[in-house]
């Protein structure tokens, strides 16, 4: 219990938070005062840092906190259904608990199941596949006082390799890539990083090996190497897969990030949704330690001390941005810095650090193992190397697939077993929308960019739904620092409902591509600049589906009066009436 | 370190500036603006939130205020395009927040608002969203209007207690993020310090309770800028018939008819007008039926209910070109704060509760007379294409006037930035 020490570390805050949330399944007035006089920082700060992120509550919860995905891979799987049955199973409202106190439920951003959709968290364990009878049964076992440890399902990982010698998703061998890169100087590590070609696998394909050097360029005592788990983006689940399945292999890659920058501890930033990993990662993460791969003199190498700990996240999108996760393990609201100073030059407390995806430290340990020179001939001249695919929606198989960087779209529909693609969302709602027609596409830098996500929906989807769930999506997790995004989305998200009724004419197509363009031009971070794409694409690729909803241009515009005075003469027939 | 003296381009200009100085400034320095908002001179790192001062540079879009200049920078800050970008931004603020220039005490000292004149900028692209936002009574000395917030950032930067704690912070995320304010810390602020937090908002979100905001005082700060010419205005092209006198209608949907008296307040030139146009329908002739096609609608007011709806459909029928007169025509307006209301709630304070309202009232007025109310009140521009605004509660009378005589003789006389106005 928190109250026996002193809480007085800034960098802690998220840890007392979650200490309070897990207690009793809220932060009262009196922790937040509490808190704020411990930390020496103002009660409104503290307010500030807990109500920017979704999974803290101000309010009493019930016993069990269900959280719903809503994700468009979830609604295609029968998310409606299921958040029906939840509601009527609990007698709560989505939103609030039910009178008894025992369930909340709230829906939430991708949780990184989309391969076994609809999922729910409950308690923060895995619920997969579910459907009414599944919910029925569940909640009735808990109402019950059924243990959650005795139905929480086990997340399956389904992963197939594309390659015939897979560099990610190869059996892993803890210490083979550390006992390579201890006949290495750090020089050495990240010319091998740079004679790979890899590039960051979060999405931001910054050259790995070049970011690393910056690093090491830049003196100080101290720097960090943080892994960026905040798997945020719909639709992917691959660093999860990585996680479960070879957590040593992300750990190796880290502990080599920290040999080659100068750097002496490493933080894994995990979010929320995957808390249910931490204990694995924490047990590999001892393991280490017992072996000596970890902690002072790693591998008996004289000087090189490294250890890394976990951070949990606590639901916020942004914080997969490095910036932003640089801000919250720091103890601030997430929002992204201004790109004044590179976090390799000023990143955790203004210290030299790298930020890596999962994907890329498991890659780098990988490239150690099999050299550079292996990884380099593969791919293609821009994208070097290999990348997984998150593969959710309209397919017989869906998983986690490794392919060589230039796999045909075609290759990739007819392995996992997609027949009617119509709408793939290649790289998440921040990607870009392709037709299922578009399948002699390649995936690579030449052509089409993916960070992991791929969702296939098929000619069934109403593509409006697609994108609406889409800018729903941004809408709720733009960090609101700055007009364009905070501004800017929701007001193209009320164009698109307008759309939907019928209200607006051709010509919109031209005002939301333009500020689509504004918004992502003027917007501060990746979150922003990426926000719209979807749209601006999807009105170039699916004319047919807005012309459908749209009225021919004329001069009138679109002006519903009997919808203008419907709440009037409602009221009004009511009010009289009583 | 860098103080080396280098070369950049701006517009086409070159400057000779230090290496790694804030292109922002560099630019000023040099007479050429850059318009920002969230930008304060204590600041570093930038805030870098309201996007305002985004420009060009070196073919990438970025803000001035967070790039420092190297040498051989190209920098555009006034092609229509990034122009564009700009405007775009401060609309949107306008149509984020509820900015209710007639009823806002930092109007005329305001840097939203001051943007919003420089650019020429009578309606906003955007819909208004008329979200409600709270009104924070609760702190001993300020009061937070979080309507008019834009969330620049600066008093969570600028404004701390002596040892150094945040008295604002932000709260929530997204479209619901607002600044909170620490009620118990503003209770240690010296007097000085609070005013210096009215002080640094550049809208009027912070205000002291008892305290005028106007600088200087009596007087309204960019009124009094002598450098400040003319508004930029959209071009009004109307191909007026040369046979005859043009013919003019006007009406009031949902206003004060205060634009209307501002029409008489153009005074002796007002015969003058009368010489050379004819009136149709309107109040000032109490014509009441359009009796021929007319050349020009002057439409004030907003559209509260089906019958202004069904009169401003008319006046576009009956006219070739309509003008919006005034802030109600152009987004709603004062009518409009019940936007951010519910409707039912409006009908119930307005005829049950009310003060005046009989003892026991039960009934909400309804009758095929009278004109069904709209769920909030919409600007004449979304019910049908309005040509030209002319902004203000009320409109200047000169620039009324001004408009008029652009029509009538065909040339474009530029609008002070005096006469050009939100309150």
């Amino acid at each position: 219990m928190a109250a026996n020490r002193l809480r007085h570390d800034r960098t802690q805050i998220l840890n007392y938070l979650w200490e309070l949330q897990d207690e009793k399944g809220y932060i009262s007035d009196s922790d937040v005062r509490r808190l704020s006089g411990e930390l020496n920082f103002s009660v409104v700060e503290v307010e500030g840092i807990l109500s920017f992120y979704h999974f803290f509550h101000r309010k009493p919860t019930g016993k069990f906190i269900i959280y719903l995905n809503d994700s468009m891979v979830s609604e295609v799987k029968g998310f409606k259904k299921v958040k029906e049955a939840f509601e009527k199973e609990t007698g709560a409202k989505f939103g609030g608990v039910d009178p008894t106190g025992t369930f909340s439920l709230f829906e939430t951003s991708c949780i990184g199941l989309s391969d076994q959709e609809p999922a729910a968290l409950i308690n923060f364990e895995p619920f997969t596949n579910l459907n009414p009878k599944k919910v029925k049964r569940i909640i009735e076992v808990l109402r019950n006082g059924g243990e959650l440890e005795d139905i929480k399902d086990e997340v399956v990982d389904h992963t197939y390799s594309l390659t015939d010698d897979p560099v990610l998703l190869r059996p892993y061998k803890i210490g083979a890539a550390l006992k390579k890169m201890l006949k290495l100087s750090p020089q050495a590590v990240i010319d091998i990083v740079k004679a790979s070609g890899l590039s960051g696998m979060g999405g931001a394909f910054f050259p790995t090996g070049v970011k690393w050097q910056f690093c090491r360029r830049n003196e100080s005592f101290q720097k960090y190497v943080i892994c960026n788990a905040d798997e945020g983006e719909p639709g992917t689940f691959k660093d999860r897969v990585l996680m479960n399945q070879y957590p040593g292999r992300m750990i190796e890659g880290m502990i080599i990030g920290g040999y080659a920058v100068g750097a002496s501890k490493g933080i894994i930033y995990l979010r929320a949704e995957y808390r249910y990993l931490k204990a694995k990662l924490e047990e590999t993460l001892e393991k280490f330690r017992d072996i000596g791969l970890l902690g002072e003199n790693v591998l008996g190498k004289d000087g090189f001390d490294f250890d890394i700990r976990i951070q949990i996240g606590a639901g916020a999108y942004i914080c997969g941005e490095e910036t932003a996760l640089i801000e919250s393990l720091e103890g601030e609201r997430g929002g992204p810095r201004t790109k004044v100073y590179f976090p390799v030059e000023k990143g955790l407390f203004n210290k030299p650090t790298i930020v890596n995806n999962v994907e890329t430290f498991s890659a780098v340990a990988s490239i150690l193992e099999l050299g550079a020179e292996n990884f380099n001939s593969r791919g293609t001249q821009g994208s070097k190397g290999t990348k997984l695919l998150s593969i959710s929606g309209h397919c017989k198989k869906p998983g986690v697939y490794e392919i060589e960087w230039g796999t045909k779209i075609k290759d990739v529909l007819k392995a996992c077993g997609a027949r009617d693609a119509n709408y793939i969302q290649v790289s998440g709602p921040s990607g870009l929308p392709i037709r299922g027609s578009e399948d002699e596409r390649t995936i690579c830098t030449e052509d089409l960019l993916c960070g992991g996500s791929f969702m296939i929906f098929d000619s069934k989807t109403d593509v409006l739904d697609i994108l609406t769930n889409f800018s729903n999506f941004f809408i709720n997790e733009s960090c609101g620092l700055c007009t364009p995004c905070r501004a800017g989305n929701f007001l193209v998200g009320e164009k698109l409902s307008r759309i939907r009724k019928g209200l607006e004419q051709e010509k919109v197509l031209d005002e939301i591509a333009s500020w689509s363009k504004i918004i992502q031009e003027a917007s501060r971070c990746g979150l922003g600049k990426t926000s719209t794409k979807f749209l601006m694409e999807s009105i170039e690729k699916f004319p047919e589906v807005f012309k459908e909803k749209l009225v021919k241009d004329k001069k009138e515009k679109e002006f519903n009066v009997t919808e203008a005075t419907e709440r009037y003469l409602k009221y009004t027939e009511k009010i009289n009436k009583s | 370190m860098m103080n080396e003296l280098i070369k950049l381009k701006i517009d086409g200009r070159e400057i000779e500036a230090i290496e790694g100085r804030p292109l922002v400034d560099v630019a000023r320095e040099n007479g050429i603006n850059i318009p920002t908002l969230c930008h304060f001179k204590d600041i570093y790192p930038p805030l870098a939130t309201c996007r305002i001062c985004t420009c060009n540079i070196n073919g990438r879009i970025d803000t001035a205020c967070t790039t420092l200049v190297r040498d051989g920078m190209e920098v555009d800050v006034n092609s229509p395009e990034i122009a564009d970008i700009r405007k775009a931004i401060v609309e949107m603020l306008f149509a984020e927040g509820n900015h209710n220039c007639p009823g806002c005490s930092k109007s005329g000292n305001c840097d939203l608002q001051h943007r919003g004149y420089e650019m020429g900028l009578s309606i906003s692209r955007f819909p208004h969203l008329f979200k409600e936002r709270p009104r924070d009574f609760g702190p001993e000395r300020i009061y937070m209007e979080h309507n008019r917030c834009v969330l620049c950032k600066r008093c969570i930067e600028l404004i701390k207690t002596d040892d150094g704690k945040n008295v604002f912070s932000f709260q929530n995320r997204g479209h619901q993020a607002l600044v909170g304010i620490d009620y118990e810390l503003e209770k240690q602020l010296s007097d000085e310090k609070v005013l210096e937090a009215r002080d640094v908002c550049p809208v009027g979100a912070i205000l002291v309770k008892d305290k005028s905001g106007a600088a200087p005082f009596g007087g309204r700060k960019f009124d009094l800028d002598k450098s400040l010419k003319y508004v930029p205005t959209t071009d009004l092209k109307v191909e007026l018939p040369k046979d005859r006198k043009p013919v003019i209608a006007t009406t009031s949907l949902a206003g004060c008819f205060g634009c209307h008296m501002s029409i008489l307040d153009i005074d002796d030139e007002l015969i003058d007008i009368i010489e050379l146009v004819e009136f149709n329908k309107s109040p000032l002739t109490d014509i009441k039926k359009f009796s021929k096609r007319c050349d020009i609608g002057i439409i004030e007011g907003g559209v509260a209910n089906n019958e202004n709806a069904e009169v401003l459909k008319a006046f576009r029928e009956k006219c070739d070109i309509l003008v919006g007169l005034g802030e109600c025509s152009i987004w709603g307006g004062l009518p409009a704060m019940r936007n951010t209301v519910d409707l039912e709630d409006c009908l119930e304070e307005a005829y049950l509760h009310s003060v005046t309202s009989e003892p026991g009232a039960k009934i909400i007025p309804r009758s095929q007379d009278i004109p069904q109310l709209f769920d909030k009140v919409y600007s004449t521009n979304d019910i049908v294409k309005i040509d030209y605004f002319i902004p203000g509660c009320p409109p200047n009378a000169d620039h009324i006037w001004k408009v008029i005589k652009t029509v009538l003789l065909g040339e474009q006389i530029p609008i002070a930035y005096q006469e050009f106005k939100y309150d």
